[in-house]
C-alpha cells in the first residue's frame, strides 16, 4: 500500500520549488569573471591583430584599388605597388610543396597506420611529431645547401626532356649545351617548394595518421574477413573513412606552406614577375617580400607591406577554415567524443 | 554427448557414448602449416624482386644507359623493383594480388624516402656543425670582436642561446597564463562569448609568423618608438604562440571526461575547485605537452625575431636594452654572409637549436606518458600488505576484483 503525499491546503505552508539559479556566487563568481576577463583579453589581443592589419591595410587598398592585385612590380619610390607577382610566387611555391608533400604524407600516414610493425608504431609517430618540431630555418639550411644543387640538376634534366611544358622551361639557358649554365636552374620556386614541402609534410601526415587510426576496427576486419587483401581493405575502408582527414590535413599543410618565410628567403632570388617557369631562377612570396623590405620602409610602404600581409593572412584563414570544416564534416572522428 | 548417426529412435537400445579411439592404422598426422608467418617461398617472392632489380638497375644505369650516379640507380632500382614485384605477384596470383604487392611496395618506399629526408636533414646539420662544436668556447663565448673568418677557437654562440631563452621566457610569461586561462574559459565557463573567443582564436592560428612579427614591428617599434629589443622579439613570439597554445590547451581540456567534473560537482565542490583540483590535474600532462610543443615552435621561428630583435654580437641580458641576438637569427645572418667559416658556425648553432628542440620534445613526451612507474610505487604505499605486483606467480593468486589498476582512485590528493 502506497500512500501518496497529499497537499494539505489547510496547513498553509509554502511548498513552491526553490528558485534554482545558474548564477555563480562566491569564489565561483570570481572564477567565472576572471576567466571571462582572460578570454576577453585574448580576444582583444588576437582579434586586435587582425583588425589592426585590416585598418593599416585600408589606406593602401583604397589608394591602389584593384590595381594592387594586378600590378606585379613593387616600386614604392615611383608609387607603383602591387602583389600580383608575389602572390603568384607564393602560390606556385605552395603548389610545388604540396606536389611533393601530399603523396609523401599520405603514403607515410598509411605506412604508419597500416603497414608498420606494431612495436615500431609509437616510435614512428614520435618521429613524425619531431619532424614537425624541427625549426624551419633548419629545413631552410637543408634545402639551400644540400638539396638545391641536386634540384638544379633535376631541373636541367626536366628542361631537356619536358622543356615543352611551360613549368620546366628555363629561359636563357640551353640544357643541351656542353657546359650547362647551372646558375639559371637554382634559387627557383621549385627549390624553395622542396624545402617547404619538408615543413608541411609532417603536419599533413600527423592529421591523416590520426584520422586513419580512428577507422573502426570492425569494418577493417570485416573487409579482411570477406577476403580483401590489405590494399583492398585500405581502398574500401580506410581511405573512404579518412577522406576528410586527407583533404583537411592537406589544406592545413597548404595554409602553412603559404605563410612560410625563412626557408623561402634563404633559397629564392627575388624577382617581381608573374611567370609559369617553376624551375627558372627567381621567384618571390609575400612573406619573403615582407622580410626583405620592412627595414627600409617608411609609413606608406609599411602600410603596403601590411596590406600584403593582410591578404596573405586572409588567404591562409580561408584555407584553414575550409580545412577544419572538411575535417569536422566528414565521418572521420564520429563517435570519438562519446 | 556424442551420438552416432546410425542410431535411430526405432531401435530401442539404450544411449551409449562412443569415445574416440586411438587408430593405429591412421596415417601419421600431416604437419600443420604455420599461418602466422610467411613461408620461405613467400619470403623469397617478397625480397627476391628487390635483389634482382638491384642487379638490373645497376646493369641498366651504369652499363647500358648514360645515367651514371647514385640517384639514377636508386630511382631505377625502385621502379624496376615495382615491375619485378608485379611480375612475380602475377605468376601465382591475379590482378588483385599484383595491386596489393605493388601498393605495399609504393607505400613502404614513400615512408622510407620521408625517413631518409628526415635523417639527411638532421645528419647534415650535425655533420657540418660538428667542427665548431668541438671547441668548448663555442658554447661559452659570445661573438664580440670576432670576425666571420676567425678560427673556431675564438667566439661562440652563448649570447644567442641566452637571447633565445630570454625571448622564449618573455613569450611564455605572456602566453602561459593567457593561453591556459582562455582554454579554461572556453571549456569550463562556455556560453556564446566563449564560442566567439574560440572562433577568433582558431582563426588567428592561421596568422603567418612573419605577419605577427610585422604587427609588433609596426606597433611597438614604429608607433611607440621603442628600439628593437629582446622584449619586442618576445612580444612577437607571444603573438605568434598565443593562439597555438590556447587552441592546443583547449583540445586537451575538452577531452577531460565529463564524468570527473560531474562527480566533483556532485560531491559539493564549487566550479572553481573542480577546475583547480580535478580538471587541471587530469589534463596536466596534455597541457605540458601543448605548452612545450608550442615553445619548441616559438624558439625555432626565425621570421618574427628577424623583424623585431636586431642582432647583437655580445651578451645582452636586459630585454629592453637594445638589440639582442637569438639562435635562429644568428643562423640566418651567418648563412646570408656567405663566408664558409660563418656558415659552419651557423651549422653549429643549428645543431644546438636542434638539440634544444629535441630536449623540449623529449620532456613533452615524458610528461605526456601515463605515470606507470609512479602509480606502482604509490599503490605499494597505499596497500602495504600486498606484495609487489610484478611477481607473476603471486599476482595470479590475488583476487582479480581488487582495484589493481586504479591509481587515481587511491591518489591521496
Amino acid at each position: 500500500m502506497t500512500t501518496l503525499p497529499s497537499y494539505d491546503a489547510a496547513a498553509g505552508q509554502d511548498i513552491r520549488p526553490r528558485r534554482i539559479s545558474r548564477k555563480a556566487s562566491g569564489v565561483d563568481a570570481v572564477f567565472e569573471h576572471s576567466a571571462r576577463a582572460v578570454g576577453a583579453s585574448v580576444l582583444v589581443i588576437t582579434g586586435g591583430v587582425g583588425l589592426f592589419l585590416g585598418w593599416q591595410a585600408y589606406p593602401t587598398l583604397s589608394r591602389y584599388g584593384l590595381g594592387f592585385f594586378t600590378e606585379s612590380s613593387w616600386n614604392p619610390e615611383s608609387d607603383v605597388v602591387g602583389i600580383a607577382a608575389v602572390l603568384t610566387g607564393t602560390i606556385s611555391i605552395a603548389i610545388v610543396a604540396m606536389f611533393f608533400a601530399f603523396p609523401l604524407s599520405l603514403l607515410t600516414a598509411l605506412f604508419i597506420s597500416e603497414y608498420a610493425p606494431e612495436r615500431a608504431k609509437a616510435t614512428l609517430v614520435a618521429m613524425v611529431d619531431l619532424m614537425a618540431a624541427v625549426p624551419s630555418i633548419v629545413y631552410g639550411l637543408w634545402g639551400y645547401l644540400l638539396v638545391m644543387p641536386h634540384a638544379g640538376d633535376l631541373a636541367v634534366w626536366l628542361q631537356r626532356n619536358l622543356g615543352w611544358l611551360p613549368f620546366f622551361d628555363v629561359r636563357g639557358a640551353d640544357p643541351d649545351a656542353a657546359v650547362v649554365d647551372a646558375s639559371r636552374y637554382v634559387s627557383s620556386s621549385f627549390c624553395a617548394g622542396i624545402a617547404v614541402a619538408m615543413m608541411v609534410l609532417p603536419m599533413a601526415c600527423a592529421v591523416m595518421r590520426q584520422v586513419f587510426s580512428q577507422t573502426p576496427q570492425g569494418e577493417k576486419e570485416a573487409a579482411l574477413a570477406l577476403g580483401a587483401t590489405k590494399w583492398g581493405m585500405i581502398t574500401s575502408v580506410v581511405l573512404p573513412f579518412g577522406r576528410g582527414g586527407i583533404i583537411g590535413g592537406t589544406m592545413l599543410g597548404l595554409g602553412r606552406a603559404l605563410g612560410e618565410t625563412i626557408a623561402v628567403v634563404l633559397i629564392i632570388s627575388p624577382t617581381f614577375e608573374v611567370k609559369p617557369n617553376l624551375t627558372e631562377i627567381g621567384s618571390n612570396s609575400v612573406s619573403a617580400l615582407i622580410a626583405g623590405r620592412f627595414g627600409e620602409a617608411n609609413a606608406a610602404q609599411l602600410s603596403a607591406l601590411l596590406a600584403a600581409g593582410f591578404v596573405l593572412f586572409l588567404i591562409t584563414l580561408v584555407v584553414n577554415t575550409l580545412a577544419s570544416v572538411v575535417v569536422n564534416r566528414s565521418r572521420s572522428g564520429a563517435g570519438t567524443d562519446a | 554427448m556424442t551420438t552416432t548417426p546410425e542410431m535411430t529412435p526405432a531401435t530401442a537400445t539404450p544411449l551409449t557414448t562412443y569415445l574416440p579411439q586411438v587408430d593405429d592404422d591412421a596415417p601419421p598426422p600431416v604437419p600443420r602449416r604455420s599461418l602466422g608467418r610467411p613461408s620461405p617461398d613467400e619470403q623469397l617472392t617478397r625480397w627476391g624482386p628487390w635483389l634482382s632489380s638491384a642487379a638490373l638497375a645497376w646493369l641498366v644505369t651504369q652499363q647500358l644507359l648514360p645515367l651514371a650516379g647514385v640517384a639514377w640507380f636508386v630511382v631505377s632500382w625502385f621502379l624496376l623493383g615495382l615491375v619485378v614485384t608485379a611480375v612475380t605477384a602475377a605468376m601465382h596470383g591475379g590482378w588483385i594480388e599484383v595491386k596489393d604487392r605493388v601498393a605495399a611496395a609504393v607505400i613502404t618506399g614513400g615512408a622510407l624516402s620521408v625517413g631518409v629526408a628526415l635523417v639527411s636533414t638532421v645528419g647534415f646539420v650535425f655533420l657540418r656543425g660538428w667542427e665548431p662544436l668541438t671547441h668548448l668556447n663555442f658554447l661559452t663565448d659570445d661573438m664580440s670582436g670576432v670576425g666571420p673568418k676567425d678560427a673556431f677557437d675564438r667566439g661562440g654562440i652563448a649570447h644567442a642561446i641566452l637571447g633565445s631563452l630570454i625571448q622564449l621566457g618573455i613569450g611564455l610569461a605572456i602566453t602561459l597564463p593567457l593561453g591556459i586561462g582562455t582554454a579554461v574559459f572556453m571549456t569550463e565557463v562556455g556560453g556564446r562569448f566563449a564560442r566567439l573567443v574560440r572562433t577568433i582564436v582558431e582563426a588567428m592560428t592561421a596568422l603567418p609568423s612573419i605577419v605577427a612579427g610585422l604587427f609588433v614591428y609596426t606597433v611597438f617599434i614604429i608607433m611607440l618608438g621603442q628600439p628593437r629589443s629582446g622584449l619586442a622579439a618576445g612580444l612577437a613570439i607571444a603573438v605568434m604562440m598565443l593562439p597555438i597554445i590556447a587552441r592546443a590547451a583547449d583540445v586537451v581540456l575538452r577531452v577531460v571526461p565529463g564524468g570527473l567534473r560531474e562527480a566533483s560537482l556532485a560531491l559539493g565542490a564549487s566550479r572553481w575547485k573542480t577546475v583547480w583540483h580535478v580538471v587541471l590535474p587530469t589534463a596536466r600532462p596534455g597541457l605540458a605537452t601543448a605548452v612545450i610543443l608550442g615553445s619548441a615552435r616559438g624558439v625555432g621561428e626565425t621570421s618574427p625575431v628577424l623583424i623585431t630583435s636586431g642582432a647583437a654580437a655580445f651578451f645582452v641580458t636586459d630585454p629592453v636594452g637594445g638589440a639582442m641576438n637569438s639562435l635562429p637569427l644568428f643562423i640566418y645572418s651567418n648563412v646570408r654572409s656567405g663566408e664558409e667559416q660563418a656558415i659552419d658556425r651557423a651549422f653549429g648553432a643549428a645543431s644546438v637549436l636542434l638539440m634544444l628542440v629535441l630536449l623540449l620534445f623529449v620532456i613533452a613526451r615524458v610528461l605526456a606518458r601515463p605515470p606507470r612507474a609512479k602509480a606502482t610505487s604509490r599503490r605499494r604505499l597505499a596497500l602495504p600488505r600486498r606484495q609487489s605486483g610484478s611477481n607473476a606467480a603471486h599476482a595470479s593468486d590475488q583476487p582479480s576484483h581488487q582495484p589493481l589498476d586504479q591509481p587515481e582512485s587511491q591518489d591521496p590528493r
